[in-house]
């Protein structure tokens, strides 16, 4: 058991890496449960997201512009389930796993023929000043620039739910549609926005995989990080600053476990696996602080 | 009509149909890959050989394949209910299900790759991997400067175990002070997974990386962080050549299909267990590239050499299990039986084998 060959410095900075795809798509996540909404497609929208990305970037050549179009991918199948809930009033829980499936099964159709092509390249930005400091220079300004992406969206969420007058007409929604809707407020606008909102994350989270953590295509490669993605937000009691937390504490567990195997001490991988899950219920057990938003998962109809 | 040409008509229709069935017959081969087909791994070159089957026999045998078969029965009852007789099964994780599909369907012959279990018309086939793990091993001790060697394992069968053990035994023949880690994916196929193990085994120090998983992903890591090497499992996988791809082990088995298909529309076709190396042709060493040096690459052409001809087995002694007790004396080379069923290192690995 050799302990001193793992590098701290690199662990980090690789946490960093593994924690962008799930980091992206539950801040996305977030949004969508706090305006009231149980989108629990994740899943679907962040490997239809993997594969759109992937195809754009292959035959464009920029990365850039296959990360755009994997957003817009997984905005548009989040209209999907945007209408079937808010228009035709369907079970939110139901047509968000409907969803999941589907995308799995309609990524894997688009992504035919894409099977072991090499995406183009996404290099590292290696920030000019602040990249050389010592210690956290490596570990914190030497990343591609969607782990900055992922880190401003995050910033930029909580900044709005906090201080903006349309984040608090989305935090009404969530908490009281019924009440949000007397106000004069478009509950079924605010959602679709909010949905679509939580698509593009995804779907940018799943290009990240594809991109740029393998970088390939393949079915099922996102391998149930939407389902953590949904653990991370649940663990985050809807906050954005938890939420960070929960990303890098669930995304460097795998990473850990690697790094643990070559170094010698060899935890069974179940265990990692169910760590975060294990996680989640623990912090739901221990802090009942933390609400869920009043109307999560609650159809709404506007009755008058 | 009359009764007369009644009867001719139909006599005549019975007389051409059984005709039509007697030529007619098109030997059915069916394929259960464990991987998708594009992986540039293990189940490409499993294609490459049906493609070879279907050039060989043009319209005399059809092929059918499916892939990314999960471990079952379904998908091989189904194909041979559609009428397969012979049908391919291309992972070690298919043997029961083999077993006991080919115990409903005995008139339908099943090949199962890199399985110990065998009936009336079951036969096993397999590679000498080994083999092509010593000449990567050679190679790889001899190109390392920081003297780790980064080992990707799947699962802790036999098979992987014997491709860690040859290869670390001739990484250290020529390299006294290599060391290898040895991270375990539990998958076959998962470029998602792969990549992470090669980025970490990278960061712990390792500048060769050596795989028992299909895909390229460890290639494109190790060729994003720079001076690493890899080697190209199953496939040639040369769009990584020269570096970091410096060289691999191709899976040929077109010739063995070709010729088990043969035996089939003979009626020759007999359970039997094979077990090529390089000599046979089923193991092939892809193209040394130019990263490597011209006397690493001449010494790893004449271990392949002998190793093809017979003379030296991967498998020489003196060797000592990782406990330190001796398994092979000076001289003494190992047997087929317990190298089907190596549960143990050699001496020099540390770490343990997950059970």
């Amino acid at each position: 058991m050799d302990f001193s060959s793992i590098n701290p410095i690199l662990l980090l900075a690789s946490l960093m890496v593994a924690s962008t795809p799930i980091l992206l798509a539950a801040i996305g996540e977030l949004v969508v449960e706090r305006a009231g909404v149980l989108n629990l497609g994740v899943e679907g929208m962040m490997i239809t997201g993997a594969v759109c990305g992937f195809v754009v970037a292959y035959h464009s050549g920029s990365p850039w512009l296959g990360f755009i179009c994997a957003a817009l991918g997984g905005a548009a199948l989040s209209m999907l389930f945007a209408f079937l809930t808010q228009f035709l009033l369907s079970n939110q829980v139901a047509t968000g796993l409907a969803l999941t499936l589907f995308g799995l099964g309609l990524s894997a159709l688009i992504g035919q023929g894409y099977n072991g092509i090499k995406a183009p390249n996404f290099p590292d930005w290696h920030i000019p000043l602040l990249g050389d400091i010592p210690v956290i220079g490596p570990i914190v300004f030497q990343h591609d620039p969607m782990v900055y992406v992922g880190l401003l969206i995050v910033g930029a969420v909580w900044a709005f739910l906090k201080y903006s007058r349309a984040g608090l007409i989305l935090r009404a929604v969530g908490e009281n549609h019924d009440a949000a809707h007397a106000l004069g407020y478009n509950v079924i606008f605010i959602r679709f926005l909010a949905i679509g909102f939580g698509g593009a994350c995804a779907g940018l989270g799943g290009a990240y995989i594809s991109l740029v953590r393998v970088p390939q295509w393949t079915e099922g490669m996102t391998a149930g990080a939407g389902w953590i993605a949904l653990a991370i937000v649940v663990f985050a009691s809807w906050k954005p600053s938890r939420l960070l937390l929960g990303a890098y504490l669930f995304g460097g567990v795998t990473v850990l476990q690697l790094n643990l195997q070559a170094a010698g001490l060899a935890i069974p991988v179940e265990y990692l696996s169910m760590s975060p899950y294990l996680a989640t219920i623990i912090v739901l057990v221990i802090m009942s602080a933390g609400r869920a938003p009043g109307s999560l998962g609650k159809i709404f109809h506007a009755s008058r | 009509m009359n009764l007369k040409s009644i009867l001719t008509g139909a006599t005549v229709a019975l007389g051409m149909s059984t005709a039509a069935i007697a030529d007619s017959h098109v030997t059915k081969v069916g394929f259960v890959y464990v991987g998708p087909v594009g992986d540039g791994g293990w189940t490409y070159e499993h294609n490459e050989g049906r493609l070879a089957v279907e050039e060989h026999f043009g319209d005399a045998v059809e092929t059918v394949f499916v892939e990314s078969v999960p471990e079952g029965e379904r998908v091989m009852t189904q194909m041979a209910l559609g009428g397969a007789d012979l049908i391919f099964t291309t992972s070690f994780g298919y043997m029961d299900p083999t077993i006991n599909v080919a115990a409903k369907f005995p008139d339908v012959k099943f090949e199962h790759a890199t399985g110990y279990k065998r009936a009336d018309n079951v036969s096993t086939y397999s590679a000498r991997f080994y083999e092509g793990r010593a000449v990567q091993g050679h190679i790889a001790g001899q190109l390392t400067e920081s003297n780790i060697i980064g080992y990707i394992g799947s699962f802790p069968i036999p098979e992987v175990i014997r491709g860690i053990n040859s290869a670390y035994l001739h990484a250290k023949e020529v390299n006294p002070d290599v060391e290898f880690k040895i991270v375990w994916a539990f998958t076959w196929f998962d470029p998602a997974k792969e990549a992470e193990a090669a980025s970490v085994l990278i960061e712990q120090g390792a500048d060769v990386i050596l795989q028992h998983t299909d895909s390229t992903a460890p290639q494109a890591a190790a060729q994003a962080a720079g001076n690493v090497y890899t080697f190209g499992q199953a496939s040639d996988m040369g769009e990584y050549a020269p570096m970091p791809r410096v060289s691999s082990i191709i899976d040929n088995w077109a010739p063995y299909y070709i010729a088990r298909t043969q035996a089939v529309i003979d009626g020759t076709w007999e359970s039997t267990d094979t077990w090529d190396g390089i000599g046979p042709g089923m193991v092939g060493i892809g193209e040394i590239s130019s990263a490597v040096p011209a006397d690493v690459k001449a010494s790893a052409e004449a271990l392949r050499d002998s190793l093809a001809s017979g003379e030296y087995h991967a498998f020489t002694g003196p060797i000592n299990k990782q406990d330190g007790s001796a398994w092979l004396a000076e001289g003494e080379t190992a047997d087929d039986g317990t190298l089907l069923g190596m549960n143990f290192y050699v001496e020099g690995i540390s770490g343990d084998i997950p059970q």
